[in-house]
């Protein structure tokens, strides 16, 4: 119960900070993808199910109030947060490497998500253009949130893991 | 082994479950419009809030910051305004006198006085998209101030966009600067149509596109005024978008196309007007057409 209201809290939280504070702490119009970080790194610290729990819930805030169909950024979120689930097998606590890649994956994957959906759609076939221009400065804005954000992370979440394995403890 | 199975099985479920959701939700919204008003009252009670508690502390901030500045600067300022006033009060006689005349003028003509007073709103910017690929933003208004989809929205005397979406406490824009976002306009000096299309490309220089510019006799010159037309079918006329800044006549030597300065700093909004009267309210006409 508690890790659900910390983690919805933690969702909240990033939603508000990338809408609100980081628009003035945009680089050339660039800001980082928070929520990506978000559901990338549940999935790959807690498994398919809260990968894709926070995946979901990430995009359903981004859909209410921003887009135009309500489910798409939903479902681009929760496929994002399965497929970092496949990834928790060979995740351990201390790898710094494997969340980093798993990080920039997402993020890229979810690029080229919207560009494909979003504007190749609409007959936009500049791809290197908007490869250039949006994709890659995003992630790499994304990668340097993460140095800061994924810590954070992976303390609450070891944090919440603790108290678990002590309460469960004390039923034994 | 056999928990292993069960919880990969429970996996795939929630897998299913969910994107089903997603899939069902996406079909509901594109099926019907009103799909979304349940999640909207739910952004209202959450989110909505803390946004606006955000914005007002970053304004008590940037105010706070301000008050630094120093009474000299202030007491120079004045001086130059009170000159200023000077000056813009015998212009302002002088429009007075000119205004009264065209009014009379009008009479004359039994000119219908199209654009000259609408009734607006004022609103905060409270929030904005949260990824990088549009620019839509959120305002601190919504269904329970009468505001309404397709309400235009202006900014510094120009055009900012228009509302795609309303929630009870708030509503969201989608700017001309938009990629998706298609404006039919007109040069103000020749009344010659051109579309005005947002991109992204163009967005961190500032600028929009303007194409199909008919290739005729009138002259187009760098600096003209760029309002919404008449024939658009949700931007009310008249509105001034910007200033064009470049012109070329097309390859296929019957358009022209260029580039448009808007008047609208759209990297720094922060309060912003809404004008109540929608084009349909104005027609008398109440369909739903998506044409722009």
């Amino acid at each position: 119960m508690k890790r659900k209201i910390i983690t919805g809290a933690v969702i909240i939280v990033c939603f508000l900070l990338q809408c609100t504070i980081f628009n003035k702490l945009a680089l050339g119009s660039i800001k980082p993808n928070l929520l990506i970080i978000l559901t990338s790194s549940f999935g790959f610290m807690r498994g398919h199910k809260d990968g894709m729990v926070v995946g979901f819930f990430s995009g359903l805030l981004i859909d209410i109030e921003f887009g135009n169909l309500i489910g798409f950024y939903a479902l681009i979120y929760t496929l994002i947060g399965f497929i970092n689930g496949f990834f928790s097998q060979i995740y351990y606590d201390d790898d710094v490497e494997l969340p980093l890649y798993m990080i920039a994956g997402s993020e890229f994957v979810y690029g080229l998500t919207v560009y494909i959906f979003m504007f190749l759609m609409r007959s936009e076939f500049d791809f290197i253009h908007y490869l250039g221009k949006i994709i890659i400065p995003e992630l790499i804005y994304t990668m340097v949130i993460t140095l800061g954000l994924y810590p954070l992370t992976l303390y609450i979440n070891r944090k919440l893991e603790a108290e678990e394995k002590r309460s469960a403890s004390k039923f034994v | 082994m056999k928990k292993k199975n069960q919880s990969s099985l429970s996996n795939k479920y929630w897998l299913l479950i969910l994107s089903g959701l997603c899939v069902l939700l996406m079909c509901l919204s594109l099926l019907s419009g009103s799909t979304g008003t349940p999640f909207r009252g739910v952004a209202n009670l959450t989110v909505i809030p803390m946004q606006k508690g955000i914005n007002q502390i970053g304004m008590w901030l940037s105010d706070l910051s301000s008050n630094f500045e120093t009474l000299q600067a202030v007491k120079k300022e004045n001086k130059t305004l009170q000159e200023k006033v000077d000056e813009l009060t015998i212009e302002n006689n002088n429009l007075q006198q000119e205004k009264y005349e065209l009014e009379r003028l009008q009479e004359l003509y039994k000119l219908d006085q199209n654009y000259a007073d609408y009734t607006k709103i004022g609103a905060r910017v409270i929030g904005k998209d949260s990824g990088n690929w549009f620019s839509t933003f959120t305002i601190d208004k919504g269904s329970n101030d009468g505001l309404k989809v397709d309400m235009n929205v202006m900014a510094e005397n120009g055009l900012v966009g228009i509302i795609t979406k309303v929630g009870p406490d708030w509503a969201t824009v989608r700017s001309v600067i938009d990629d998706s976002s298609n404006v039919s306009a007109m040069v103000l000096s020749t009344s010659d149509r051109c579309m005005v299309r947002g991109d992204l490309s163009l967005i961190s220089d500032g600028k929009i596109r303007f194409e199909q510019l008919e290739n005729n006799d009138n002259k187009v010159e760098v600096g003209e005024q760029v309002v919404t037309s008449h024939i658009s079918d949700k931007y009310l006329q008249g509105i001034l978008i910007g200033y064009i800044s470049e012109i070329n006549v097309d390859s296929n030597n019957l358009t022209r196309s260029g580039y448009i300065t808007p008047v609208v700093n759209f990297k720094n909004l922060q309060e912003v007007l809404v004008i109540t009267t929608t084009k349909a309210d104005k027609n008398g006409t109440n369909k739903d057409g998506t044409e722009e």
